[in-house]
């Protein structure tokens, strides 16, 4: 596959992007409120869409709504341009709206993805785009959206750093790996999505925009240019990302996510990027 | 001259066509504990719920002098508001301490709760004030990891004094503190919360159906019969020269051991 | 050395073509047509119409066609449709009082004026397997009475409510407009129209789950049925240029209204309370199951204890939405190697703590 595909005519049969432009320009209202509140959670009309919920629906909303034919859309997940999720993903934007479409980060003015930031800095003018299961970063310990809803508005967030410390009390240290709760521009407290935590120093101040959205649970939210996101912790355990011992079979980094490959019956093991692209432009 | 540390003005509660509170008065000062005491059904408890801002009464006010803020009509504070002082200013102990944990999670984390909601951020001061708090409160500081599940009923209550104490609060609300527990674990804990009334000049409103805790607690008692108070005064004064027949009832009906 | 797995975009391709291979099934076997499903699986297509919000049974046969069979992503084919449809306004509320009726039953007294009306229905079979049908004969046309199209069949409710012993239907607000859940999110806590709409929409199984456990005691509210009715009932609309309604189309529904658990007090006269079911096409197990959780779901509003799953409104509407739940469920399927890898970080670093704590414990008493 080629890394920049230039677009091709759009299905006649769909509005531009899938949505009709009501749509968007509702889903565009609520994006803007996003910005304006940065990490809070938005409540918008989420349409029914031709992906299953749970497969990415409000990051195809959000993309089919600000998406036009002057850009360049990369989608990951898990950080590869090649699996079946993105694959799909493309194909659909592909389908439905004449976009270029690229696996290289920094030709693209969208990026939407699953579960990754991408490795090779943002800059400003892009946009990235996460797709996100739920966006409430309490669900877990508080179940209630009416009782969410309140906890937000009152900024009575100790329920997560209780449960923090009851994690360092049983293990030690603070033990969540993934979606780890972040605070806002010091106001709210939001869910990253489900990226490991190796990419939450990413967030803080990126010169692109990031887009949040949650189609099942009908919910966006924004952080915009430059914004402090900082990951929650203790003065005396602080914040830590995840280190490997190993370095990328491929290209030899020691600075990204790797992704453990079990290659053989005696459990021999390979550690590669999950960035794809990254590591392929090391490769070159 | 000091203000009145919590003031009732005519607090009413009706549920329906039953009448649970009536017209209930009286001024709370600081370093006070005011019992009420009457039988189930007498309204105690609607009006400790009034008073402590978790049911708005139906007529009369109930205000509150704050730390910083000078006096308050708690009922008509914003929601924000009420929580923050529930949270830093008040305690509310429960009969059934499960009510007042997270039985989900350590004696450690019920603790350090009411620091970290207000901004402690130092994982070992804040283990080392609940290793403090279980101390005073007579509890194992090994049992600081376990769970509430893992607790007697006497401990659980001691861990509920110590959640709400923690924020070193002006006003404590109780319910029946030591209702449910064996005599014994009953004695140790009101030993245990007279001290810590003493020791943290504490004020209180103290609802009970056992005289005997009302005698031990109390500074002042009201007698509360069908929603209505029936007679008030010094608790000493009440219990030994009561004037009012539902009072006699009540203070002859004490087993004698 | 390893090589990575590529070639993603041709797995997808080739099982998409291997998916249409074995929806044809064996070419030998004629290829099912739309009106057969239509007609001879006429409760599927009505049960995918009523929870794909969409009343069309072309539509409905199709989706079941394209999905083999399977109801729930059938669904999903058509809510996905539904959302490509433009909208030119709303219709006014049917009003099933003028229903052509082709079944209408009540438990609550042994005659009703219009009489019990039998109808097609499942209830007075024994489910025997009918080993005939397997030799696809002719069968000879039921015998029908005329239907008087004229005759309203009065509602037993409206009956009750005469006499004061059944409270009202709530009435919407005059002029309000239905709030849309397809169109603006839902937001806690719901107003009942809210949730009827979602009830309606709802997964029939869930719903039916819920209504069965307030029989068994989590949330009892007494039912009776006051009245089923099934047939076709027209729908109007006003157009802007017209100014007055115009019946556009008619459609076939099931309607179920409950009878429960009387409310009241000392001074406030008992009546019996309601509860309210809706479903397209001949839907009696789903407009039932709707109105035990309709009234399961109005608990707080008549100042009853609302402990069980059935009567927590956020349980239930959070819960109801079938391609929303099978999506999500089925997400798991998608790749997490990215946050697994994470976790087994994290639980290696904690082991080797472990390790480490046990071996330092055993050097310490070693010494000793």
């Amino acid at each position: 596959m080629p890394d920049t595909n230039a677009p091709q005519a759009h299905d006649a049969a769909y509005n531009y992007a899938y949505l009709d432009e009501q749509t968007k320009r509702m889903i565009r209202r609520a994006i803007l409120k996003a910005v304006a509140i940065p990490g809070y959670q938005v409540p918008f009309g989420g349409r029914e869409m031709p992906l299953p919920y749970g497969w990415g629906t409000g990051g195809i909303q959000v993309t089919a709504a600000i998406i036009g034919r002057d850009d360049t859309l990369k989608v990951i997940d898990q950080g590869a341009d090649d699996t079946t999720n993105a694959v799909s993903i493309r194909r659909f934007f592909a389908r439905v709206a004449d976009v270029a479409t690229t696996t290289k980060t920094e030709e693209a003015t969208i990026i939407q993805t699953r579960h990754r930031v991408p490795e090779t800095p943002l800059k400003e003018g892009q946009i990235l785009v996460f797709q996100v299961p739920i966006p409430e970063p309490l669900r877990m310990l508080e179940p209630r959206e009416t009782e969410t809803r309140t906890l937000h508005a009152l900024t009575e967030y100790g329920v997560m750093q209780v449960s923090l410390y009851e994690s360092i009390a049983r293990h030690g240290r603070i033990s969540k790996g993934y979606n780890y709760p972040v605070l806002v521009n010091g106001r709210y407290m939001m869910s990253p999505s489900p990226i490991p935590k190796f990419d939450n120093p990413k967030l803080d101040r990126n010169p692109a925009l990031q887009l949040y959205g949650a189609g099942r649970e009908k919910r966006i939210y924004a952080v915009p240019p430059y914004t402090p996101v900082k990951s929650l912790d203790f003065d005396d355990h602080p914040f830590e990302i995840e280190r490997w011992t190993e370095c990328c079979a491929y290209c030899g980094s020691t600075e990204s996510f790797l992704d453990e490959m079990i290659v053989d019956d005696q459990g021999k093991r390979l550690f590669v990027c999950s960035d794809t692209d990254f590591c392929e432009s090391r490769r070159k | 001259m000091t203000a009145p540390l919590l003031s009732a003005r005519a607090v009413t509660k009706r549920f329906g066509n039953r009448v649970a509170c009536q017209g209930v008065s009286f001024d709370l000062w600081p370093g006070e504990v005011l019992g009420v005491v009457g039988e189930s059904g007498s309204g105690k408890t609607t009006l400790l719920n009034c008073l402590a801002g978790r049911l708005a009464p139906d007529e009369g006010t109930v205000e509150y002098e704050t730390a910083v803020m000078g006096t308050v009509d708690i009922h008509r504070l914003s929601e924000a508001r009420r929580r923050l002082l529930a949270r830093t200013e008040w305690g509310f102990v429960n009969q059934d301490a499960r009510e007042g944990l997270r039985m989900g999670v350590s004696a450690g984390a019920n603790i350090g709760e009411r620091l970290m909601a207000i901004g402690a951020r130092h994982y070992g001061n804040i283990r080392q004030s609940a290793t403090d708090w279980l101390e005073r409160v007579e509890i194992d500081f090994d049992r600081l990891d376990d769970r509430p599940t893992t607790y007697s009923g006497g401990m659980r209550q001691r861990l509920q004094i110590a959640r709400n104490l923690v924020s070193e609060p002006r006003l404590v609300f109780m319910d029946e503190p030591t209702g449910g527990l064996d005599v014994s674990v009953q004695a140790r804990i009101l030993d245990l919360l007279r001290g810590l009334v003493d020791s943290f000049h504490l004020s209180a409103v103290l609802v009970t159906h056992d005289l005997g805790v009302a005698r031990l607690l109390t500074h002042r008692l009201m007698v509360m019969q069908g929603g209505q108070v029936v007679e008030e005064g010094l608790t000493d004064q009440v219990l030994d020269d009561p004037h009012h027949a539902y009072t006699q009832m009540l203070v002859a009906s004490i087993l004698p051991v | 050395m390893y090589v990575a797995v590529k070639g993603g975009e041709a797995a997808i391709a080739h099982s998409l073509e291997l998916l249409a291979d074995r929806r044809r099934g064996d070419r030998e076997v004629p290829e099912l047509a739309l009106d057969q499903i239509d007609q001879q699986l006429a409760l599927a297509v009505d049960r995918v119409m009523t929870e794909g919000s969409c009343y069309d049974r072309s539509l409905a046969a199709l989706a079941i066609k394209q999905a083999r069979g399977d109801l729930v992503e059938a669904i999903f084919l058509l809510r996905a449709y539904r959302t490509t449809l433009p909208r030119f306004g709303d219709s006014e509320p049917i009003d099933t009082s003028h229903m052509v009726a082709e079944r209408r039953i009540s438990s609550t007294f042994k005659d009703v004026p219009g009489g019990q009306v039998l109808g097609p229905t499942f209830d007075y079979t024994h489910r025997l397997l009918d080993f005939a049908l397997m030799a696809n004969g002719e069968r000879p046309a039921a015998p029908t009475a005329p239907v008087d199209a004229a005759h309203a069949l009065p509602r037993v409710g409206d009956i009750l409510e005469r006499e004061g012993m059944l409270e009202p239907p709530p009435t919407a607000e005059a002029g309000a407009p239905p709030q849309d859940i397809t169109r603006t999110p839902l937001v806690l806590p719901a107003e009942r129209p809210v949730r009827l709409q979602n009830l309606a929409r709802g997964d029939e199984g869930f719903l039916l789950a819920l209504a069965y456990s307030t029989q068994r005691g989590y949330g009892n509210n007494h039912p009776f049925v006051g009245e089923i009715r099934f047939g076709a009932v027209p729908v109007s609309f006003v157009p802007e240029e017209l100014g007055f309604a115009i019946d556009i189309a008619e459609i076939d529904v099931t309607e179920c209204d409950m009878v429960n658990q009387f409310a009241g007090s000392h001074d406030v006269p008992p009546q019996f309370t309601r509860g309210y079911g809706l479903a397209f096409g001949h839907a009696e197990r789903k407009a039932m199951a709707m109105a035990l959780v309709d009234r399961a779901l109005r608990a707080e509003e008549l100042s009853e204890s609302a402990t069980s799953p059935a009567q927590n409104e956020e349980f239930v509407l959070a819960h109801s939405d079938n391609v929303e739940a099978s999506g999500f469920v089925q997400h798991l399927k998608l790749p997490h190697y990215v946050d697994f890898q994470s976790e087994l970080v994290v639980v290696r670093t904690l082991r080797a703590e472990v390790e480490a704590r046990n071996r330092q414990t055993a050097l310490d008493k070693a010494a000793e």
